[in-house]
């Protein structure tokens, strides 16, 4: 727990700047936009039409599908700005609407009175129609600052640090904790701000001075302290960290932690951690720039980032392929295999394979039509999933995609019978599960390899260094136990990534 | 004054107005009398451009007001509302103050008017901080006499302003107004249906039927020699009602005496 907490000054922090920023921005754009569109008729139907669609897109795919987009228009991708702008049009409805339906909303005869008093369109609208559109209006603020703050912890995936980094990591290594202190800090931060702004409503509305002034205030601290910790790293010339990505799984948060100890130890050079990363997102952010370092398998960036539909390739064929890729293509270095595979592995009850005598892929064949096969939602639609179902005349039962964390548990409960399982999970063994053996090498190689950007090699290449002693430092068996530690026994993965860092410099002391 | 000339107001092929002259001396109260629909808002509305003629012009002290701003105009002319659109958001004193605001008006010198029209139009000056909606409809209806009258103007402008309010309150409130129109030399159109009322306060009475102006001149005209039937039987109405009352008042005498 206080590990956890320890963690929230900077996560909450994060947190604060995207919401904050976020929602100034979404106001900013749809209080202008809805005046203008209850000026101008032709503009109501379209600008609410646009927000409205936006809404619809599911908060996590808009965010994710910011980072093309912005890769595109090379901007960044990856972290801040994506996040922001995915936020930001999402805030823009709910205030534009309430806008637009605030001033449609005052009575004609008041808008008449405006003018015989003599006001001029201008201050008819300033003086009159925004005043009393002004409690709708705020009614849209609060619904965008609720809907922000919630939304914001979806920003851990495109590499905005936020309170989702509990949130993800926690359903990952199955802390609960994390998860609900991710919910309950993001819960307190919704009322905190929904509040705020409700008391600056009642200040304006019912003209309480100092309830305003207190609000506003408060409202401005915020602000500047977003701001100044947004603006801090741009100002002061601190060393870079060297940043360490992660994917969203177990494996990934213990080896991220494990290099940015390694490099801390072996350079002395500070080093961060960007978790939670979407699969391609990770990719990417390396390429960018936003990350410098993290672990990927090369049959992953064969499949993905080179597009191989052969998958069929040897272990040192794919390895040099994706060196050559990663070096010719893109500037990085593949500064170290890692030791161990983390491939899929179909894999049956110990007791159920027993009892249908199963010792291969090829044995599954004959009893698949009764059986239901449970896998992540990538696998099914990767190339190996055809790949394996054809090499094998595969035809089950049922096909169901579930999260990894809950795949152990559906195979153990006899949900499914088959499920796809990653050869480092320490789970295999403590579900008592049996790999079927994959004598006809349809699943591809995925050997563990550290990824590292450009600016390595150009600015840091003492870290690069460090790096390459990390070649061949874990295998499988080790990475299977330093899974199975966070995954069942509720370890926290920087724990576990500490204790392999010190027995690995014991171990290579001279 | 105010100088109505071929006054046109079209909607579609719908005439709510036509032809509408109109010459108001300064000084002057003419009443626009007529019933429902026949166009008096529309005519009043046209002299401050809340409404813009079809054809037709409106002079005032000789200057055509189509060219002036019309936001500038409507700051010279008083203009109390048949719904009295008072603005919810703001207190008693900053509806009043609203047009020296637009004017510029030094604070101080819009402080001491305030004080000045709530005790004009016999409010209590306890009132002001008050928001409209906690106010009676009478009380409502001064402060709008009020708020037009706040930027000193010389024409004003009203349009049934005291149409919902109870026999009694009307009777006091038109006779306020009464006073303070010939305090301040107003030059004022004052629309009605009420035919008591257009005796009451009118120096002339203008009779309105279907867009058209049937027949202008004073109260004594109007009664003594009607333009046509119309006029006649609009005139005759209190009369008609007077002779109900009397009527009432000795049978209860009859009753009392059997
Ligand atoms: N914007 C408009 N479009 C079409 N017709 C209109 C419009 N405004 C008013 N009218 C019509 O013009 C006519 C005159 O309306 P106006 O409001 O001037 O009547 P009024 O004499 O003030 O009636 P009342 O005593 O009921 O207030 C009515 O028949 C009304 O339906
Ligand atoms: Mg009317």
């Amino acid at each position: 727990m206080t590990e956890l907490l320890a963690l929230l000054p900077s996560y909450l922090t994060a947190h604060l700047q995207l919401t904050l920023l976020a929602l100034l921005l979404s106001a900013g754009i749809s209080v202008p936009l809805g005046i203008a569109a209850s000026r101008i008729t032709w503009l109501e139907q379209p600008s609410l039409a646009l927000a409205g669609i936006i809404q619809t897109v599911p908060s996590l795919a808009l965010l994710a599908a910011m980072v093309p987009v912005l890769a595109a228009l090379d901007l960044q991708s990856i972290g801040f700005l994506p996040a922001i702008v995915g936020l930001t049009l999402y805030g823009v409805l709910p205030v534009l609407r309430n806008t637009v339906t605030g001033i449609a909303g005052v009575d004609p005869a008041l808008r008449e009175a405006a003018r015989g008093v003599g006001m001029t369109a201008r201050q008819q609208l300033l003086l009159v129609e925004l005043p009393l559109a002004m409690p709708v209006i705020v009614a849209g603020i609060r619904t965008a600052t609720v809907w922000v703050v919630g939304i914001a912890t979806l920003s851990t995936p495109v590499g905005a640090t936020s309170l989702g980094n509990y949130i993800f990591s926690g359903l990952q290594t199955r802390n609960y904790a994390a998860i609900l202190v991710g919910c309950v800090a993001a819960a307190g931060l919704a009322l905190l701000l929904d509040g705020l702004v409700r008391a600056i409503e009642v200040g304006l509305v019912r003209r309480r001075r100092g309830r305003l002034a207190a609000a506003l205030g408060a409202v401005a601290v915020l602000y500047a302290y977003a701001g100044i910790t947004l603006a801090a790293p741009l100002l002061g010339d601190r060393e870079r960290p060297i940043v360490v990505g992660a994917k969203s799984f177990t494996e990934q948060y213990i080896l991220s932690a494990a290099i940015a100890g390694w490099v801390e130890r072996e350079t002395g050079r500070p080093t961060a951690l960007l978790q939670s990363l979407g699969s391609l997102v990770a990719f990417d952010a390396v390429d960018t720039g936003e990350v410098d370092v993290y672990v990927d398998y090369t049959g992953t960036i064969w499949a993905n980032e080179m597009g191989r539909a052969q998958i069929r390739a040897g272990r040192a064929e794919m390895l040099d392929g994706v060196r050559d890729f990663l070096e010719d293509g893109h500037g990085m270095t593949l500064a170290a295999t890692l030791g161990f595979e983390n491939t899929y592995a179909l894999t049956v009850r110990a007791e159920h394979a027993e009892r249908l005598g199963l010792r291969t892929i090829g044995d599954l064949a004959d009893h698949a039509p009764r059986l239901a096969i449970g896998a992540d939602v990538e696998f099914f639609a990767r190339p190996e999933w055809p790949a394996v179902r054809d090499t094998y005349g595969l035809d089950f039962r049922e096909e169901r995609a579930m999260d990894a964390s809950l795949m152990y548990q559906a195979a153990a409960t006899e949900e499914v019978d088959v499920i796809s399982a990653y050869t480092t999970d320490g789970r295999i063994a403590a579900y008592d599960l049996r790999v079927l053996e994959d004598d006809r090498g349809a699943i591809p190689p995925y050997d563990a390899i550290l990824v590292a950007g450009a600016r390595l090699a150009a600015e840091a290449p003492d870290v690069l260094d460090a790096l390459a002693r990390l070649e061949g430092a874990i295998d499988a068996e080790r990475m299977r136990s330093m899974n199975l530690r966070v995954d069942e026994r509720g370890e926290d993965p920087a724990t576990v990534a500490a204790a392999f860092v010190e027995t690995l410099s014991n171990d290579r002391a001279p | 004054m105010i100088q109505a000339d071929g006054l046109t107001k079209r909607y579609g092929d719908a005439t709510v107005v036509d032809g509408f002259s109109l010459n108001v001396k300064a000084g002057e109260l003419v009443v626009l009398l007529g019933g429902s629909g026949s166009g008096k808002t529309t005519t009043l509305k046209m002299i401050n451009r809340l409404i813009e003629p079809t054809a037709g012009s409106v002079r005032l002290d000789g200057v055509d007001t189509a060219e002036l701003p019309p936001h500038e105009l409507r700051r010279r002319i008083g203009y109390v509302f048949q719904r009295i659109g008072l603005f919810p958001h703001m207190t008693v004193g900053e509806n009043v103050a609203v047009t020296p605001g637009l004017l510029g008006w030094p604070l101080e010198r819009t402080a001491a008017r305030v004080d000045e029209l709530l005790e004009l139009v016999e409010l209590d000056p306890a009132l002001r901080d008050r928001r409209p909606s906690e106010l009676s409809g009478g009380q409502q209806q001064r402060v709008g006499v009020a708020r037009a009258l706040a930027a000193e103007p010389r024409v004003m402008l009203l349009d049934e302003p005291f149409g919902a309010l109870d026999p009694v309150t009307r009777e006091r409130l038109q006779q306020s107004f009464l006073r303070i129109r010939t305090r301040l030399a107003l030059t004022t159109v004052f629309v009605t249906h009420d035919m008591t009322e257009a005796l009451t306060l009118a120096d002339r009475i203008g009779v309105m039927h279907d867009g058209r102006l049937l027949q202008l001149g004073t109260p004594r005209d109007l009664l003594t020699r009607p333009a046509d039937d119309y006029v006649d039987r609009l005139m005759s109405t209190p009369r008609r009602q007077a002779a109900v009352v009397d009527a009432l008042i000795g049978g209860t005498t009859a009753e009392a005496r059997s």
